[in-house]
């Protein structure tokens, strides 16, 4: 703990940050341009996220780090493992629990609450970057709030597959005005970005971006009339704690084409198992 | 060493932040606190300034300034006190408003805000930040709507044209916080504005 500052980053870089973390709270949805800096870690494995979590901790927070909604996977566990070391604080994996989550590609199911931060992991925070390579002109279309190409990307998914295909990094608009890259939750998380009682902070390292949803701020997914957004998930329940509206991940359990559809979100199973909840499987791992 | 006879170099060396990297951290939660919750007013302690700068002022300058962030001292606030302490503990530059990042004064001796950076089209971020010192902050007065509130929130504001005429912009516009004593509250330029 003595061999580092308190959270890793030195105070100029943390200064640094934290002007545009407020930057991007002030301009909801705008990707604010910040001088990310080599982590301890490879690129793409949360280097923007965490960065953001050193500039936000105190010593009285409580960290809970989540990968695609598990607690115990190896991302979760070493970037939960590096701010235990560099910054002495508690963490917990109960959702309830923690006053800063960060999260990689999901939103837990526990509702958040007003005194928790979310800060999400974001590999590519430009919506429009698979149409239009160019910055330069991504950034005059954010500028112009020229949305057209992102609609048009939507109908051709209608035109090909009959709806919209995009099902994770479903883009948004923010506050009536800036189309906002979610990073890559399922769209079944969608909803919850709007109107949250939590602040939620996005940190794109390699990309050196950050950007934020305050609380009680709208957020839409964008649709059509004819086609209303729908935040999708396996037509399943699961079967471990037998919930039929949490998010599922597909297991396969053997070679012979065994499978089942688990709870995503760790925490949100464990505490309905500890409730007495069964699935279909429970007895598999009890 | 500068020593006018209002300010001595002990007012200048202290009143910084004891325990700088714990300290800088729950200043800024309650910064960040304050701005994505327009009207809710955060208590900052830590630091100890010289006056005429509020306890909550010099908290906000010791968590974001330093020689990379041009400071503007509206006058009131440009006292030889003040810059050789802004000097000796953030190493900001003074600067004259208009190429100023972060700007510290009363409302009005920050007038004409139109001098203030909103940022450019392209880069909305590269807008001033205002310290408004005032002598009354409370959660009554001007309405207030938009990102961050829950329905709607009430805050003393000095005016309220200046923010609506902000607003306008979006999204170009500065930001404000305001500060009272230890107390600080900030009103970003997503907010819609109304005379209460």
């Amino acid at each position: 703990m003595s061999e580092y500052n308190f959270a890793y980053l030195d105070e100029g870089t943390k200064r640094m940050i934290r002007r545009a973390i407020l930057k991007a709270v002030a301009v909801p949805g705008y990707q604010v341009p910040f001088a990310s800096r080599e982590m301890p870690m490879p690129y793409g494995w949360g280097t923007g996220g965490v960065q953001v979590t050193a500039a936000c901790l105190t010593p009285a927070d409580r960290l809970k780090v989540i990968d695609q909604g598990a607690d115990d996977t190896t991302n979760a566990v070493s970037i939960r493992k590096f701010f235990q070391r560099t910054a002495g604080v508690a963490t917990t994996e109960r959702t309830a629990e923690a006053t800063l989550i960060q999260t990689r590609h999901r939103i837990p199911e526990t509702p958040l609450t007003e005194g928790q931060i979310l800060i999400y992991q974001v590999p590519i925070p430009e919506p429009l970057r698979f149409l239009e390579p160019r910055e330069t002109e991504t950034r005059r279309m954010h500028a112009l709030a020229d949305y057209g190409l992102m609609h048009v990307k939507l109908y051709e998914d209608i035109a090909r597959n009959g709806e919209i295909a995009t099902s994770y990094a479903y883009p948004v608009q923010v506050a009536g005005r800036h189309v906002m890259d979610p990073s890559p939750i399922p769209k079944f998380d969608n909803p919850k970005l709007s109107d949250s009682p939590a602040l939620q902070l996005f940190g794109a390292g390699r990309e050196q971006r950050i950007y934020a949803v305050p609380p009680h701020t709208q957020v839409i997914s964008l649709d059509f009339d004819d086609h209303p957004f729908v935040a999708s998930k396996a037509p399943h329940a699961c079967a471990l704690c037998g919930d039929d509206g949490s998010y599922l991940d597909e297991v396969i359990t053997d070679d012979a084409g065994g499978r089942m559809f688990v709870c995503s979100d760790t925490d949100h199973c464990a505490t309905r198992r500890a409730a007495g909840h069964a699935g279909t499987q429970a007895e598999a791992i009890a | 060493m500068n020593t006018a006879p209002n300010h001595t170099l002990t007012d200048t060396l202290t009143g910084a932040f004891t325990d700088a990297p714990v300290q800088a951290a729950q200043g800024f939660r309650a910064i960040l606190d304050a701005l994505s919750r327009p009207g809710r007013i955060t208590r900052l302690t830590g630091a100890a300034p010289p006056e005429p700068l509020s306890v909550a002022a010099g908290v906000a300058a010791l968590v974001l300034l330093d020689s990379t962030t041009p400071l503007h001292l509206a006058p009131g606030h440009d006292t030889p006190a003040l810059r050789a302490w802004i000097a000796f503990h953030t190493g900001a530059p003074l600067v004259s408003a208009e190429a100023a990042m972060f700007a510290i004064g009363t409302w009005e001796a920050l007038q004409p805000v139109s001098r203030f950076a909103i940022g450019t089209p392209d880069y909305p971020d590269r807008a001033a930040t205002l310290i408004v010192e005032t002598d009354r902050l409370e959660p009554g007065g001007a309405r207030l709507t938009g990102p961050g509130i829950d329905g709607t929130a009430r805050l003393s504001l000095p005016e309220t044209a200046a923010f609506q005429a902000n607003r306008a912009r979006y999204p170009l516009g500065f930001d404000t916080f305001f500060t009272c004593g230890d107390r600080l509250a900030g009103l970003p330029r997503s907010t819609h504005v109304e005379a209460g």
